[in-house]
């Protein structure tokens, strides 16, 4: 295969394990309001991603680097593009990541209360932002010969984008509450799996919607195969979840998300970013790849550290796989 | 165009901004990721109570500023892309590698064994649990390793050709790009300088708390450490930035004549070094110096009657081949900017020294003037690594990467200047504001000292039915 082709989808791969594993972590902390009733709740529900949240998060770090040194004119295009939606993505994981750090490092409830707004608002933002860029992606947007984005911030806020920007919301609000519901007992247990229900519902109408109309004005037969099990992986989650069927609940949603980014990257195919007014000065596979001596070295360090990461990212999900209650807070010592 | 709004001026200073910041915790981050292995491994080894208490009161410091090296660094990832998209296209092909290696090999390490330290202490085996912190230091130098390979490339382009009908250059050779021989020399004596900056910060907290006469037990150990630290760290640091000025004499001979502000070509005992300058405010002009003959000499050749070239004579070579233009970066910030990196790590190397003097075995008396001196020690390394990173970058300029493309041609066309003001002013106010709650959050945690108690919630896997979850969050 084509070396380039092959990297398209390793990138398609490393969004699907950073919006799989950092989006249950923006769901538990857009959750925070409806499941937290009190600190020791609220506890409970950040410490389900504690050790866990920024090797999540490190792969949008890594699938960045990977842009840069694969395609560095989609890299230079896409950040430079959307660059005021990008420092909003960028102060909002600032302050997701400093609050978890910083919440439990004094008592006073006035300073927790800080924070835990800002865990809110910093996993939201992202949650919403990154599902309007990428659907702007897939419909194109306007660019010059020099492939550089000559619309304003205010094009990129299109009905079809913002839809985009919607779904992953709650596509990732759901996911979080069904993880929530796996990794905790008692009744936060209970009432986070009742959440994912109620949400769930509205989750599958706006996600089928964006998933159709992505296939009808952008799809290829292979988007259209994506989109259909995309929304079937999302409604078999659904009723596993109104089962009690947790992991099978989690398992699905993931398979869910990957499959809408799956949808994604094949209509873009061959393309990765179509210009919308010129067709010409479209960014594709080809011509925004990097020589192809440094996409063979790239390759060869995928392929020998890929493997060894998801062994030991593997194991610490392994070591971390016991579910956690009010009991583990309140006996936890400072 | 509106000067204040031109994005070359405002992505240089928002570069400049977010990297000197995120520099804060780099250091830190690495020096301390080694220091807590030290004194977890001395734990394990001796079962010292005082050993664990080190390891939980400066854990508690490096995790407070590992945060923040974090969300600082993604910034940094994204910010080529958004400020520099045109040396992105240029660069890309070459420069991607080892940042995208820094991610594979560094950033998942120490991404992934933090909260497994963090959160594994009653979950893993205490040696596998040690294991952890020695693998995030492992990582934390592995990345800048990689960093700094990339910004070598950026300092003297190796291993590349120029492929003229794509506008850019291409990788023809990993090996050389990674050991360019500027990383090689930047690596050590980065590596060394972020000891110096961590032994900094030990030395001052050790001071701090022996000064009140409190923590004996713990901090008489930490300082005695932190000043070992500094001199064996200072001791490389120096060596290797001997080395350093030596290939940087050869591949920017601009850098440093500029670091020098020596205008014309100078041979032997001309060649001096100055130590300390008054001239006009332009730096053009010399009023007053105290100078030491043969050593710029010996500095940029390692010879007594090498020669060094001057700006005059190097802009006009420079001319020559790379058409015209004003090839000389400001000298008034290189020259100074050298001298202060240069002092401030001699001068704390020697209050390392003094300070073991002092402390050594045998030597009975307190002084209190001592420990005011001591306390200092972190603001000046910390002060010593930034203002020698202002020399090195700001010593490239003109040029973005030294010879291939200059800082002007390397700024995104496609976003405004009003967008980047927004940005800046965003990103300053926010660092401005983390700034603070960081700084009392660390101090006081140093104020508070080490738990004097046996700390709780260590009870290893072994111990059979504890079914104590050691929640940090
Ligand atoms: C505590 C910190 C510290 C101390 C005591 C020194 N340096 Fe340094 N120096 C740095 C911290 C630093 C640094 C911040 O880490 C830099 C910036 C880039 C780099 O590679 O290291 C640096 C850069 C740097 C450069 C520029 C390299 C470039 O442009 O890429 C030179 C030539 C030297 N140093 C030389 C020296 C010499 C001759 C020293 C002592 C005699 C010295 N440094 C002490
Ligand atoms: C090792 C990785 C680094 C890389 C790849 C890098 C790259 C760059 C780039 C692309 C610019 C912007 C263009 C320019 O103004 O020349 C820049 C400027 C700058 N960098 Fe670095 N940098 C690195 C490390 C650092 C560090 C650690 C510091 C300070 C602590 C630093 C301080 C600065 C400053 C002050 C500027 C502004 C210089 C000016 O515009 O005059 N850099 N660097
Ligand atoms: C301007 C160039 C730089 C870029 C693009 C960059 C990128 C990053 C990123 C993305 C992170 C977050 C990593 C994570 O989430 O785990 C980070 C943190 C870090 N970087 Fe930088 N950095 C730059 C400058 C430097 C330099 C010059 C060094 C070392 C000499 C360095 C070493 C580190 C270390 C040790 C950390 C903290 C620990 C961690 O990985 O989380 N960085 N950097």
């Amino acid at each position: 295969m084509d070396l380039t082709i092959l990297w398209f989808w390793i990138i398609a791969f490393m969004f699907i394990g950073y919006f799989v594993l950092d989006g249950f972590d923006f769901g538990v902390g857009m959750s925070l309001p409806f499941l937290g009733k009190d600190d020791t709740d609220r506890r409970v529900l950040i410490n389900t991603i504690g050790p866990v949240w920024d090797l999540n998060e490190t792969w949008v770090i890594v699938a960045g680097a990977s842009l840069f040194a694969a395609f560095p004119e989609w890299y230079a295009t896409m950040f430079s593009g959307f660059y005021l939606a990008l420092v909003l993505i960028l102060v909002a994981l600032i302050v997701r990541g400093v609050s978890f750090e910083y919440r439990h490092q004094r008592p006073e409830s006035e300073w927790k209360k800080w924070f835990d707004g800002m865990i809110i608002v910093g996993s939201a933002v992202p949650a919403l932002l990154w599902g309007v860029a990428f659907a702007n992606i897939v419909r194109g947007v306007p660019l010059n010969a020099n492939h550089d984005y000559i619309g304003s911030f205010f094009d990129l806020l299109n009905p079809y984008a913002l839809l985009g920007g919607v779904t992953t919301l709650l596509l990732f609000f759901v996911h979080g509450a069904v993880f929530v519901s796996l990794k905790t007992e008692g009744d936060i247990r209970v009432r986070a799996s009742k959440l994912a229900a109620r949400a769930g519902i509205v989750t599958i109408v706006v996600a089928a919607t964006f998933l159709v109309w992505t296939t009808f004005a952008y799809g290829t037969v292979a988007s259209a195969i994506f989109a259909a099990l995309a929304a079937a992986a999302l409604i078999a989650s659904f009723l596993a979840n109104l089962r009690g069927a947790e992991r099978l609940a989690f398992g699905l949603m993931a398979g869910t998300i990957g499959l809408t980014v799956l949808t994604l990257f094949a209509s873009l195919f061959p393309d990765v970013m179509p210009a919308s007014n010129d067709p010409a000065n479209s960014l594709t596979v080809a011509n925004a790849a990097s020589s192809a001596y440094t996409l063979g070295v790239m390759s060869w360090t995928a392929l020998i550290g890929m493997p060894v990461i998801l062994l030991y990212q593997g194991w610490t999900y392994w070591v971390f796989r016991k579910r956690i209650g009010r009991a583990h807070i309140e006996v936890a010592v400072h | 165009m509106n000067d204040w709004l031109d994005p070359l001026l405002l992505s240089r200073w928002q570069f400049g901004l977010t990297t000197v910041y995120h520099f804060i915790f780099v250091p830190l981050t690495i020096g301390m990721a080694l220091t807590v292995a030290i004194f977890q491994t001395a734990w394990v080894r001796t079962d010292k109570a005082k050993y664990l208490q080190l390891t939980h009161f400066f854990g508690k410091i490096f995790l407070i500023n590992f945060a923040m090296g974090v969300v600082t660094g993604i910034v940094q990832e994204f910010q080529f892309g958004m400020n520099w998209s045109d040396y992105s296209r240029f660069v890309g092909d070459v420069f991607g590698a080892p940042l995208a290696f820094e991610g594979i090999v560094a950033f998942f390490l120490e991404a992934t064994f933090i909260g497994l330290w963090i959160f594994g202490w009653d979950k893993l085996p205490k040696k596998i649990h040690l294991a952890t912190i020695w693998l995030i230091t492992l990582g934390s130098v592995a990345s800048a390793y990689f960093i700094l390979a990339a910004n070598a490339f950026m300092q003297n382009p190796v291993g590349y050709t120029i492929n003229a009908e794509k506008g850019r250059a291409e990788l023809t050779s990993i090996g050389d790009l990674l050991t360019n021989p500027i990383a090689l020399a930047a690596f050590p004596h980065t590596i060394f300088a972020c000891f110096m900056v961590s032994a900094g910060l030990i030395i001052s907290v050790a001071a701090w708390h022996l000064a009140r006469n409190q923590h004996y037990e713990t901090m008489r150990p930490a300082l005695k450490f932190g000043l070992w630290m500094m001199v064996i760290a200072g001791l490389a640091t120096t060596l290797a930035g001997d080395q350093l000025s030596l290939i940087m004499g050869e591949v920017q001979p601009m850098k440093m004549a500029a670091a020098e502000a020596l205008y014309h070509t100078a041979t032997g005992a001309n060649a001096s070094f100055s130590i300390f300058t008054l001239g006009t405010p332009d730096g053009v002009h010399e009023l007053f110096s105290v100078r030491v003959p043969y050593l710029l000499s010996f500095l940029s050749t390692h010879t007594f009657d090498g020669t060094v070239q001057g700006i005059n004579n190097l802009q006009a070579q420079y001319v020559d081949v790379y058409g015209p233009g004003d090839y000389t970066p400001t000298i008034w910030i290189t020259y100074w900017a050298f001298r202060w990196m240069i002092g401030l790590g001699l001068a704390h190397i020697l209050v390392a020294v003094a300070g073991l003097f002092f402390t050594r075995t045998g030597a009975t008396t307190t002084r209190p003037w001592m420990w005011k001196v001591a306390i200092w020690s972190f603001p000046m390394s910390f002060l010593a690594m930034t203002v020698g990173w202002v020399f090195t970058e700001m010593g490239r300029q003109p040029w973005l990467v030294f010879g291939l493309l200059r800082t002007e041609d390397g700024v995104s066309p496609g976003v405004t200047g009003v967008e980047i003001l927004i940005s800046l002013i965003i990103f300053t106010v926010l660092y401005g504001i983390l700034a603070v709650v960081e700084f009392k959050l660390i101090l006081r945690a140093v104020q508070k000292g080490p738990d004097e108690a046996p700390v709780s919630g260590v009870e290893s896997a072994e111990s059979g039915e504890v079914q104590h979850t050691v929640t940090i969050y």
